[in-house]
């Protein structure tokens, strides 16, 4: 499957637990060669879209396609993809060296010279438990772990969460030359724009299990303007502008709007929009403001 | 794989095979000894007229291993099911580890079937191992007890606690499949296995066959016990018999009246306190009492354990399957 374009694909995919709906209505269409960040509050759904992307869980609506195939499945496909489990869980009475044991005896693709080679840049002892790690540590062991399979794919859930900003840059580091090197694609997942920030090229902005934008990052800084001047009704702003968020003052009112053409209106004072903010607009969103899907913003 | 489960169980197999080694040396010892003492003390007792010391003495001997035998039986399958089984899949779930085995290039279902494989054989392995020595331990002792069909002795026994190791086991991996954490698994196994025992014991395994049930005329030799306060009232005559069936185990014997009542009316005069045995015996003779007898003959014992064993395996099977079903679509 030489030709495969899409590293995920989703078309109405949906997940409920018993009456909770925790993913709704979730279409994807991400291209490969990227380095895609999913970000959203706690609680939005990216740990469930993650997990059906791994084939951890079988969606209730809709298709899920991962590198052209659909997960969970055969062995093959799972070699294909590789997965960091939130709080990147290991075995806390297996060794270092027994991990890469553990992952050589599992995985046909496994590739022992690169993952002893990153374990001694690490500088984790071979001998070492698991659970004897330091928190730093052992999302290192897990990365490693995933890494090392050889996967096309690299997915992980909240990686530097519970990471200190020393070990959060190293972890992306260390990621983003595994990237560079092998030429994979990554899906990770922040509640933090700002952990996403350096390493990302495309975003996904889920809230309230529904995604709310989905794009290049660039595309979407482009396309996206905070308004400035006197106050007025967000409603009357012209057609090809989609209003994301409006706050008002007795005088004045800010907006973050989305629209692919220049702004001409004088009455604005526009300026760009970093990343974060640009999230938070849509974080800060009504309830059922998503229920009307972003248009697909790319290209 | 199967190196991975290999290494999460070694600490447990360790444990469990030094406890069963211990345990194999301390009858290896004394078992010799204790059958030398049977052949030259009990089985020669007849000739020297002497058989109920001979065989009291013989049955005080080692009380410590008879007690600790008894025990080991009891406790090791629900043991093999709290500390081998609730852990398997609990510990993984607990910490998070199962997603970390599901998304290496192996599917679940091959996770889960290497890892019931695994475990389960080695309960029933060792459940079989323990159960064979401690049989060829106490032959001597038993062959002077109750007998094997006793339900004293028919669980500790035979093939049978293959069979509760087997279940144990499988009820551990789906309480700790379905509560998540290790600790509750385990008190649920050790509870649920206790109460499917004992309702086995009680109320099912005496109906595995259709019982013998022997009516007769009442066999003067199988009386051990005249006086009053049977059935039929305090008043009433009681009739005590004691059937000469070895190894049987019997969960009915009646002595009636010829009309087939349980009240045998008044004790009558010369079976009171001032007249012998002799003068009650002939009053009884004349009464045509009857006697009823319900029991299993000690020649079923292998067929009641396979059995026992066969539906014990069932169920193990049953629940296996519901952890197959419940892993491949409900855990994540």
């Amino acid at each position: 499957m030489g030709g495969v374009t899409a590293v995920l694909k989703a078309q109405g995919l949906g997940k409920r637990y018993r009456s909770r709906w925790a993913l709704s209505d979730c279409t994807l269409d991400i291209p490969a060669g990227q380095v895609v960040g999913l970000v959203g509050p706690n609680g939005a759904g990216k740990t469930t879209l993650l997990h059906l992307a791994i084939g951890l869980l079988q969606p209730t609506t809709g298709q899920i396609e991962v590198l052209g195939g659909r997960p969970p499945a055969d062995p093959a496909q799972l070699a294909r993809v590789g997965f960091v489990a939130q709080n990147a869980p290991t075995y806390s009475g297996l060794t270092v060296a027994e991990h890469l044991r553990l992952g050589a005896h599992l995985n046909p693709g496994w590739d022992a010279v690169m993952a002893r080679d990153r374990i001694e840049r690490l500088g984790l002892d071979p001998g070492q438990r698991a659970g004897k790690l330091s928190g730093g540590q052992r999302p290192q062991l897990a990365l490693t772990l995933a890494i090392a399979k050889k996967p096309e794919l690299l997915i992980l859930d909240e990686p530097v969460a519970s990471l200190d900003p020393l070990a959060r840059r190293d972890f992306l580091q260390g990621l983003m030359e595994a990237v560079v090197d092998q030429g994979i694609s990554v899906v990770l997942s922040s509640h933090l724009v700002a952990d996403l920030e350096r390493v990302c090229d495309y975003l996904i902005v889920l809230v309230g299990s529904r995604v709310q934008v989905a794009g290049q990052v660039e595309h979407l800084l482009s396309t996206h303007h905070l308004l400035t001047g006197p106050r007025r009704d967000p409603a009357r702003l012209p057609e090809d502008q989609h209003v994301i968020s409006a706050s008002h003052t007795d005088r004045q009112t800010t907006l973050t709007v989305r629209t692919e053409h220049p702004i001409h209106d004088p009455a604005w004072t526009v300026s760009k929009i970093d990343l974060e903010d640009l999230v938070l607009a849509y974080m800060s969103r009504p309830a059922d403001a998503g229920r009307r899907p972003a248009l697909e913003v790319q290209r | 794989m199967i190196w991975l489960t290999w290494r999460q169980f070694r600490a447990q197999a360790v444990v469990a095979a030094g406890a069963l080694a211990l345990l194999a040396i301390a009858l290896a010892v004394t078992g010799p000894q204790l059958a030398h003492l049977y052949d030259t003390t009990v089985a020669t007792c007849q000739a020297q007229h002497n058989c109920s010391i001979a065989i009291s003495a013989f049955q005080g001997q080692d009380n410590f291993l008879q007690d600790l035998t008894r025990l080991v039986m009891l406790a090791g399958p629900v043991l093999i099911g709290m500390f081998w089984g609730a852990p398997l899949i609990a510990h993984e779930v607990e910490a998070g580890t199962h997603r970390l085995a599901w998304t290496q290039s192996v599917t679940r279902m091959r996770w889960l079937a290497v890892k019931l494989g695994l475990a389960g054989l080695a309960s029933m392995a060792a459940a079989g191992l323990l159960s064979l020595m401690v049989t060829w331990w106490s032959s001597p002792l038993d062959r002077i007890g109750a007998g094997w069909m006793a339900p004293s002795l028919f669980s500790d026994r035979g093939i049978v606690p293959v069979g509760y190791a087997a279940f144990a086991f499988a009820l551990g991996v789906t309480a700790g499949l379905l509560i998540h954490h290790t600790v509750p698994a385990m008190a649920v196994t050790l509870a649920v296995f206790a109460a499917v025992e004992t309702v086995f014991a009680l109320r099912v395994r005496f109906h595995l066959m259709p019982a013998v049930r022997l009516e007769s005329a009442l066999n003067m030799h199988w009386v051990t016990e005249t006086g009053s306060g049977g059935p039929g009232g305090p008043g009433s005559f009681f009739v005590g018999i004691t059937p000469n069936l070895p190894g049987a185990w019997i969960s009915t014997s009646e002595v009636t009246t010829a009309a087939g009542s349980t009240n045998l009316g008044a004790v009558p005069q010369r079976c009171g306190a001032n007249y012998t045995y002799n003068a009650c015996a002939a009053v009884i003779a004349r009464m045509h009492l009857r006697q009823v007898l319900v029991y299993q003959p000690a020649s079923r014992f292998w067929t009641f354990q396979w059995y026992e064993t066969a539906i014990y395996l069932a169920l193990a099977v049953v629940l296996a399957g519901f952890c197959v079903w419940w892993v491949r679509r409900r855990l994540s």
